[in-house]
């Protein structure tokens, strides 16, 4: 078999049981105190500053950075275990979701010095929150076509330009953005892009709200109009936006999320469906389940090479194509095993999770890298092998 | 993997590679003994893999039989490896010889074969359905029952009725008759309901690993074939349409060998019957997906006989129907997991809590 598609099998040690027991128990509490209510993509909808700063309390926030930057040099693997058990209980994770998984990992692996001291102990008591700045309203999947510009001013540089689909941005406090520093070549787009990090309060920037069809607010728009951002804020290398914006992107793939966002509902469905499961009932919940173990063992191998310092972005967008698509399977086989109405603010947990799981379901599969983006990936590095 | 388990690995691929030709393969169908095939794998200790060595057998552990048998699955081999392997590994189990040479296990769980006492031995009678490779083995192991009781034997199929019959891959699958033959006290065993239940999830597994073998073949196979084959001026894996096929077959292989990966690791510390259930649902699942495709990637010629394609796509089509559908396994996986409840479910997914999901 091609090597490339090999993943390591990944036995946790097992001193990690500790962890995720101590994480069970912290859910448990919160639960029974009413903190929250599990729902469905958590990691998008579900925003609790409080929440993710006792979070950060119990050192669950930048698990794997330096102690001097407020991290606690645990393993990646540690931090797997704590993600998959707050993403499988449906806990509110998404103020800190992004600044957690791949932008304090991002200004630790590029940033300055003066960046991470700044910004990473700020992340990791769960206090501050970033953005992913991206796509754009002319650059969904075709990224390196972007045009936002920050040109060289004295002392720093004025950006221009806007990004979209920047979950999170109103309540938010700064963003890594890619953008152009030099005029777009036809011949290789992917030069002349930097990465900067753009306090969202700054003169000169605006959040433009995008409503869901749900009506609730995660998306926004933000507009930049010659925005100032000073010369520290570079990260990395003028020039090395494209190189380091890739890195990040297995980080982005592969986690449990790409997985679990429907988990709540299965719950809820094995809840409902206990008494009196007929035969079809039972064949469709084996299959769910037999599906989800293999994509965590996958997820999980991630992990591992992840740890091993490889970066798998083969099997991360392989991983993320059939996690993302195992998500929206997992709400169209509970609507068709219960008969029920669907609804936001029904009084049956069952059909509060169906409606956010159905509702939110369109965002799985493009979210991270189109399906369509990442088979192409997933074909090309296939053949080439 | 162990070093002793890639060296394994690497010699039976060099001889499945060299041996499992398309000529062999297909002349095997016919019903021809791949003689050769078979010699060298017996010589090599193939064939007794995981019986420890005080019981004449290879040694090694089930884990390291399991890697070989997903090389066997991957390049067709036309002999009972598996089958033989399952037989000696009972018979070990239960302290009767174990053998080299050809055998099989029919269906373990059953009512159909009986077994009397008679004079310094048994009678063992029953008709049983769908043995593999029966027409061409020295031995048959069978498992039946006295009164309540399971017992264990090797039969002679010289002995027995034996109707020609076979799978959609062309390897044989007999109906036989064993007319009360007579075995000796000495070569009967016991059985308990455990060990019967571990046969049959080793059986599972074992048609999973076949199967995963044979989807790496799959996908080696038709990502080849992208590369060479050039439409409208140009190999047609540039084409998305095409990109999109190789890439849910790159994920149904990957997703197909992580499982079989995770129950070989499983079966080495023996407590493996969950992780063989889930195996046989999802890689049943993973060839339902990726034969069609495939076939459709290939176009005409991957359905001919004149290219291996077919070789591999049959045996899945044929597997994932034998030892149990993967619907017939994700209903008893899906009971447990309903009637272990939803506060277990997560927990028994981690595997922490002491496996609330068990298969017993």
């Amino acid at each position: 078999m091609s090597k490339a598609l090999k993943l390591p099998i990944v036995e946790l040690p097992e001193n990690i049981d500790k962890l995720r027991d101590e994480v069970r128990s912290f859910i448990a509490e919160e639960r029974s105190k009413g903190t929250f209510e599990p729902q469905c993509d958590s990691w998008l909808g579900g925003f609790s500053a409080e929440f993710s700063r006792k979070l950060g309390e119990r050192g669950w926030i930048g698990m794997t950075w330096p102690k001097k930057y407020g991290g606690h040099e645990r393993s990646s693997l540690e931090r797997f275990v704590v993600t998959e058990e707050l993403l499988a209980a449906g806990a509110p994770v998404a103020a800190h979701w992004i600044a957690d998984r791949q932008s304090g990992t991002l200004l630790l692996r590029y940033g300055t010095e003066e960046q991470r001291n700044f910004y990473l102990p700020k992340i990791a008591k769960g206090e501050s929150y970033f953005v992913i700045g991206l796509s754009e309203p002319n650059s969904g999947s075709d990224l390196a076509s972007l045009s936002s510009m920050a040109t060289k001013a004295d002392g720093g540089w004025v950006l221009n330009g806007s990004k979209l689909w920047t979950s999170g941005a109103h309540h938010s406090h700064y963003m890594i953005a890619l953008v152009r520093t030099a005029p777009l070549n036809p011949e290789n787009r992917h030069q002349g892009l930097s990465q900067f990090v753009v306090d969202l309060a700054a003169p000169g920037v605006t959040v433009r709200p995008i409503r869901l069809m749900t009506g609730e607010h995660h998306f926004n728009e933000v507009i930049f109009e010659d925005v100032f951002i000073p010369d520290g804020s570079l990260v990395g290398k003028v020039g090395d936006g494209w190189k380091q914006g890739m890195a990040e992107l297995a980080y982005e793939r592969s986690g449990p999320e790409r997985f679990l966002s429907t988990l709540p509902l299965l719950t809820e469905l094995l809840n409902t469906i206990q008494l009196d499961p007929d035969r079809h009932t039972k064949i469709e919940v084996g299959k769910l389940v037999a599906r989800l173990w293999t994509l965590r063992k996958m997820s999980l191998g991630v992990a591992g090479l992840l740890e091993k310092g490889v970066t798998p972005s083969l099997m991360a967008a392989l991983v993320k194509d059939l996690g993302t698509q195992f998500e929206k399977q997992l709400a169209e086989t509970a609507r068709l095993l219960v008969s029920s109405n669907p609804s936001v603010t029904s009084s049956s947990a069952f059909e509060r999770r169906l409606a956010e799981a159905i509702l939110h379901s369109p965002g799985f599969t493009l979210r991270g890298g189109t399906t369509e983006i990442l088979r192409g990936i997933i074909a090309k590095e296939v053949v080439a092998k | 993997m162990s070093e002793i388990r890639e060296m394994l690995v690497e010699s039976a691929t060099k001889i499945m590679k060299d041996f499992c030709t398309k000529e062999l393969i297909n002349e095997a169908e016919s019903g021809v003994w791949a003689e050769d095939l078979w010699n060298i794998v017996e010589e090599s200790g193939l064939t007794t893999i995981a019986v420890p060595e005080e019981a004449g057998g290879t040694g090694g552990s089930y884990g390291d039989a399991l890697s070989l048998l997903r090389i066997a699955g991957k390049y067709s081999a036309p002999i009972p490896l598996a089958e033989t392997l399952l037989a000696n590994w009972l018979l070990a189990e239960v302290g009767l010889p174990i053998s080299s040479k050809p055998l099989t296990l029919s269906p373990v769980d059953n009512n159909v074969v009986t077994f009397n006492e008679t004079e310094g031995g048994w009678g063992v009678s029953g008709i049983v359905k769908q043995v593999p490779w029966a027409s061409l083995v020295e031995g048959i192991v069978v498992v039946g029952k006295f009164k309540d009781q399971y017992m264990i034997a090797k039969i002679d199929p010289n002995n027995c009725l034996i109707s020609q019959g076979s799978n959609l891959a062309g390897e044989p699958r007999n109906n036989i008759e064993i007319q009360n033959q007579f075995v000796p006290s000495n070569g009967v065993a016991f059985g308990t309901d455990g060990l019967v239940s571990r046969f049959a999830h080793l059986g599972i597994l074992v048609k999973s690993v076949l199967m995963a073998g044979a989807l790496e073949r799959v996908l080696e196979l038709t990502t080849a074939y992208t590369k060479e084959r050039s439409q409208f001026g140009r190999p047609i894996h540039r084409f998305q349409a095409i990109q999109h096929h190789l890439a849910s077959l790159s994920g149904e292989t990957a997703a197909a060998k992580v499982v079989t990966d995770y129950g070989i690791e499983a079966i080495d510390i023996n407590q493996f019957e969950t992780e063989a259930m889930i195996a046989k649902i999802r890689v049943g699942e993973a060839a339902s997906i990726s034969v069609p495709i495939a076939h459709q990637v290939l176009g005409a010629i991957g359905f001919t006989d004149e290219h291996i394609l077919q070789h591999s796509t049959r045996r899945l089509w044929a597997w994932r129907d034998e030892n149990g559908t993967e619907v017939e396994w994700a209903e008893k996986f899906g009971e447990q997991v309903i009637n272990a409840g939803p506060e277990a479910l997560w927990p028994s997914v981690t595997g922490i809590n002491k496996n609330p999901i068990s298969s017993h």
